[in-house]
């Protein structure tokens, strides 16, 4: 992907601060991010990195303590929390490492709860056989293994069409073979549906299969790199 | 249906066992408000609807004798609408069969028909004819004591003569929906009659032909009650006048609107207290469910859900839960006010007595419980919220435990691990104990609340008729006698001790206020008599003065050591001045007590007796009430025992269902809101449990740990709940205070015991559920999901 692509997604001296009992955690000092049109980008990282602050932030599940978040032409550092819901209601797609399905809700109404407050959704059905799970959307969560689940996370994310999708750990609860079905519907998506796409890793293998790199440590990017070839999920070893 | 539409019928029937036992909490609120408000407006609608159909007059008053001629003169009053002369007098019914002689009012008719004043409402029947001497319509608690039908025959000596009366009719009459004097602690039925006969037979026998001797009238709209009274007065002084009676001191209508004011009151505050209480463990328990879901508010935050979408979903599941309560709640409110009504309609006689629900009341009801449920669910989901979802999504943060106080002495080691993880976690969150700790509380005194009246009627009848009246049976005469009759009565056969008193009916003045009482004149040492205030404290009776019940000096505003006007109700009608030099906080009654030497005194009178009471052999009791049957001289015998079964039988048969009720209520209501705190914990703490199991903790100790946290709030809420219990008591009492009798607060031991005991039981019932539910956890399953 070319870096001259547009900017969906921009991050400037991002600073955010936690107040735990009488500890102040600085997980996030003066980072810069920029996600552009139809990039696959991965933050790569160690647990306690910031990583997971950053996508928060980026996603509108979170806000900044100091510094600016742009989308698009919107700025949304300060935005109210309507603003901040009406964003992730129509551009963000989220992916959770625990999945976050409602237990009381089958596979396919997981996805129709996203789908019937989208503005131009696909069917659930159709975005439950883009990630495999077409058969089983009658399921309940209780009923489906990790991967399953997290595929339906994936469906329940890309129904609505998002211009970002965001992944925090997607593979993290889940064994080499699951994750790497779950990272090849990721990636289908990415190239099909053309959504800007940020995954979250502390697994630098997954790197390989990125347009985009950011690294993480202590709350301070340490590199940002562009790949010049993509791996295909398939390729990779971990 | 939408997919959050969905969720909500799911969560719904998976917490089903929560919604339930919470919707019985609601509707427990709603049916103690709905039955006690409901019942008391209908009981008001009917005594309202029935003295406008019958036309309950506005004044009373009876006298010697005046007459025809004088009515047009009272018609001319100003204010005086309508008046109706009648002929009232009291004879003997000696019915077959009866130990004691009854006694009946006798009321004219007017030969051409219905009164125009105080009708009388047939329940079977028709009334007398013009011509026929022996007819006449009976009252209905007497036929029923009876069992008296149309077309039966009674005795009757009117005027001393034994004339045999038939019962052509069955009736009911505004004024005597009781019947009875006001000495009579519980009028009964068997001796006391209302008989109503054409006063062209009534008239002649009492020597009245064109005269009469008792006078009803109503008022104009906004006529001035107290001048058309005064000239009333005036007017018939020289007829031997009594005094007028307005309509509040009637003595039907005065104990009439004693009982209803005293079930207003009952009815204002007991279904407030469980509505409030009702309304704020719903409140509680809401809450509590919907933070449980703090995960799956957050995904739904994520997913762009808005706030207010989240919080409507959240008002939907809880405006389930307070429909099903108010449904519920609605229709056991309506059965138990239709039962309740129906237990008065034995009491208050009215010719109709439909229970109604109010609509106000079950808006008020269903609305009170609305806002609790819609305050808890919107704290619950804003409480969430206000975290960003990327916060509120991750399970909570180890919670911040502290060392304790324990710790910090160094002697943890003396209390299990268990123990510790108990003590510490409810450290952590003393406003959740608290809470919890309050609602058991709320539940236990709502029991104690609802027993205390039980406890209180049946103290009432220990000092009244074992510390007061210490004799077995009381005899009164229709005139003073000489003291004599003492003696007398003492040699019959089965008498063990015989004590005389006298009674003088007196209107009390002082300045504008005004009561109709009795001076009951003692003797000194009374045996057969006590004076005990209302706690049960005896009481020494002055030589000189009155001792009055303190309501009455209340009433009329005086204070020991004033000076009250007393005129006689009897014989010339004198006025004495007397002095006031103590007060009894008695429990029955309006009246002053007096030493009977002083009292005679004072009336320059010889000493004489209106009543004697007597201690009896209680195996010839039998034939000592036959024997005084044949004296001649006695208005009424009275056996004690016969009383207070009596009494037991009346006000006690209601105030029985109402603490039956209350119990009940009281019980769901604890095993409401102990279910739900345990479930609640279970579901917090779900993780840390597992967790414990894993590691090799025995199911058993692991449930000591969760019901360890139970224990300590049943701990702090029982005594908790005894103490507020007692003190809303308290709170009833002081509103609760009538003319007729009066309580002095009293909860049994058994009472206390009684709610601690169900709140117990209620505990170890929800222990048991929430044990089997911890047994059939999914161990790999809790630890899986976050």
């Amino acid at each position: 992907m070319a870096s001259k692509a547009r900017r969906v997604l921009s991050a400037q001296g991002v600073s955010k601060t936690y107040q735990m009992g009488d500890v102040e955690v600085h997980a996030l000092q003066d980072v810069d991010a920029v996600l552009r049109e139809g990039e696959f980008l991965v933050l790569l990282g160690a647990s306690g990195s910031g990583k997971s602050t950053l996508l928060n932030i980026l996603g509108g599940l979170d806000s900044a303590t100091s510094g600016q978040v742009q989308f698009r032409d919107t700025d949304l550092s300060g935005a109210s929390d309507y603003q901040l819901t009406q964003y992730r209601r129509k551009h963000v797609g989220f992916v959770f490492q625990f999945y976050n399905l409602i237990p009381s809700l089958t596979a396919k109404e997981n996805v129709a709860l996203v789908t019937e407050i989208a503005d131009d959704p696909m069917d659930p059905a159709e975005a439950l056989d883009l990630v495999g799970l077409g058969a089983r959307m009658d399921h309940f969560p209780a009923q489906l293994s990790g991967g399953e689940q997290q595929r339906v996370a994936i469906a329940r994310a890309v129904a609505k069409r998002p211009s970002i999708l965001l992944c925090d750990e997607p593979t993290g609860a889940l064994d080499f073979q699951t994750g790497l079905v779950v990272l090849k519907v990721i990636e289908r998506i990415n190239r099909e549906l053309g959504a800007a796409t940020a995954v979250i890793t502390h697994n630098a293998s997954i790197a390989e299969m990125a347009d985009h790199v950011i690294t993480l440590s202590d709350g301070r990017v340490t590199s940002d790199t562009m790949n010049t070839s993509r791996k295909a999920p398939e390729e990779l070893r971990w | 249906m939408t997919a959050l539409q969905t969720k909500l019928l799911r969560d719904l029937n998976s917490l089903k066992g929560q919604v339930i036992t919470i919707a019985l909490v609601v509707a427990c609120g709603i049916a103690s408000y709905v039955t006690m408000r409901s019942t008391w407006s209908s009981l008001y609608e009917s005594k309202d609807t029935y003295f406008e159909r019958y036309r309950f007059a506005d004044l009373f008053v009876s006298l010697k004798r005046a007459p025809e001629s004088l009515v047009p003169r009272v018609e001319e009053i100003p204010g005086v609408a309508r008046v109706y002369s009648r002929v009232v007098q009291v004879a003997t019914v000696p019915m077959p069969g009866l130990s004691e002689v009854a006694r009946a009012y006798l009321v004219s008719l007017p030969s051409n028909g219905e009164p125009i004043l105080n009708g009388v409402y047939l329940r079977s029947g028709r009334l007398p004819r013009r011509g026929s001497d022996v007819e006449a319509v009976v009252v209905e608690s007497f036929a029923k004591a009876h069992k008296l039908v149309v077309g039966d025959s009674i005795p009757v000596v009117i005027n001393g003569k034994l004339r045999d009366l038939r019962l052509v009719g069955i009736g009911l009459s505004p004024e005597y929906v009781f019947l009875g004097g006001m000495g009579d602690f519980v009028p009964d039925d068997k001796q006391i009659a209302a008989l109503w006969m054409q006063r062209e037979v009534l008239a002649p026998a009492f020597d009245m032909d064109g005269a009469f001797n008792n006078l009803v009238l109503d008022l104009q709209p906004g006529a001035d009650e107290k001048a058309v009274m005064r000239q009333l007065d005036l007017l018939l002084e020289p007829y031997g006048g009594l005094g007028t009676i307005p309509r509040d001191k009637q003595i039907s209508n005065f104990l009439l609107e004693g009982e209803l004011s005293q079930l207003e009151q009952m009815a204002t505050v007991v279904p407030v207290i469980f509505l409030a209480v009702a309304a704020f463990l719903l409140n509680i328990v809401l809450s509590r469910l919907i933070l449980l879901q703090r995960q799956q508010i957050a995904a739904l935050k994520a997913l762009g859900y808005t706030t207010l979408q989240v919080t409507l979903h959240y008002l939907q599941f809880a405006f389930v839960v307070v429909l099903l309560g108010s449904v519920m709640g609605l229709a056991f409110g309506a059965w138990m006010g239709g039962g309740l009504t129906a237990l008065y309609a034995e009491y208050f006689r009215f010719p109709t007595l439909v229970f109604r629900i109010t609509p106000k009341v079950a808006i008020v009801g269903i609305g009170v419980s609305f806002l609790a449920a819609s305050v808890g669910a919107i704290a619950s989901v804003l409480q969430v919220t206000r975290l960003s979802p990327a916060e509120a999504m991750r399970p909570a943060a180890p919670a911040r435990y502290k060392r304790g106080l324990l710790d910090r002495l160094g002697i943890t080691w003396l209390f299990g691990m268990s123990s510790m993880m108990v003590l510490r976690e409810l450290r952590r969150r003393p406003v959740r104990l608290a809470l919890s700790s309050l609602g058991i509380a709320a539940a236990v005194g709502i029991m104690v609340v609802g027993r205390f009246g039980t406890d209180s009627m049946t103290n009432l009848i220990d000092v009244i008729f074992h510390k007061e009246q210490r004799g077995d049976l009381t005899v009164a005469f229709l005139q003073p006698r000489p003291v004599g009759v003492e003696h007398e009565l003492e040699l019959l056969p089965g008498v063990l001790d015989a004590e005389g008193s006298r009674v003088v009916p007196v209107r009390f003045r002082s300045g504008p206020r005004w009561r109709e009482s009795a001076i009951v004149g003692m003797p000194a040492q009374a045996r057969l008599r006590g004076l005990i205030d209302r706690n049960g404290t005896p009481a020494i009776l002055p030589k000189r003065g009155l001792m009055m019940s303190a309501k009455l000096a209340e009433i009329l505003s005086l204070k020991v050591g004033d000076v009250v006007e007393a005129e006689l109700r009897e014989g010339k009608r004198a006025h004495l001045e007397l002095p006031v030099v103590a007060l009894i906080d008695d429990s029955f009654g309006l009246q002053a007590y007096m030493n009977i030497d002083d009292l005679h005194r004072r009336l320059h009178q010889e000493r004489s007796l209106s009543l004697v009471q007597l201690k009896v052999d209680p195996t010839q009791l039998d034939d000592l009430r036959k024997r005084l049957k044949r004296m001649p001289a006695i208005a009424q015998v009275t056996v004690k025992s016969v009383v207070v079964e009596r009494f037991k039988g009346q006000s006690a048969e209601t105030m029985r269902v109402m603490t039956l009720l209350l119990s009940f209520f009281g019980a769901v209501i604890a095993i409401g809101v102990v279910y739900n705190n345990a479930r609640v914990s279970l579901s917090m703490r779900a993780r840390d449990l597992a967790s414990l199991r894993v590691l090799g903790f025995s199911q058993r100790e692991v449930s000591s740990i969760l019901l360890g946290e139970l224990a300590v709030q049943m701990i702090i809420g029982i005594p908790l709940g005894l103490v507020i219990g007692t003190y809303w008591c308290h709170a009833l009492m002081n509103i609760n205070d009538p003319e007729t009798y009066r309580f002095a607060l009293y909860v049994s031991n058994e009472s206390y015991a009684f709610a601690s005991l169900v709140a117990i039981a209620a505990a170890l019932v929800s222990a048991l559920l929430v044990r089997r539910k911890l047994s059939r956890q999914d161990l790999i399953e809790v630890l899986k999901t976050r």
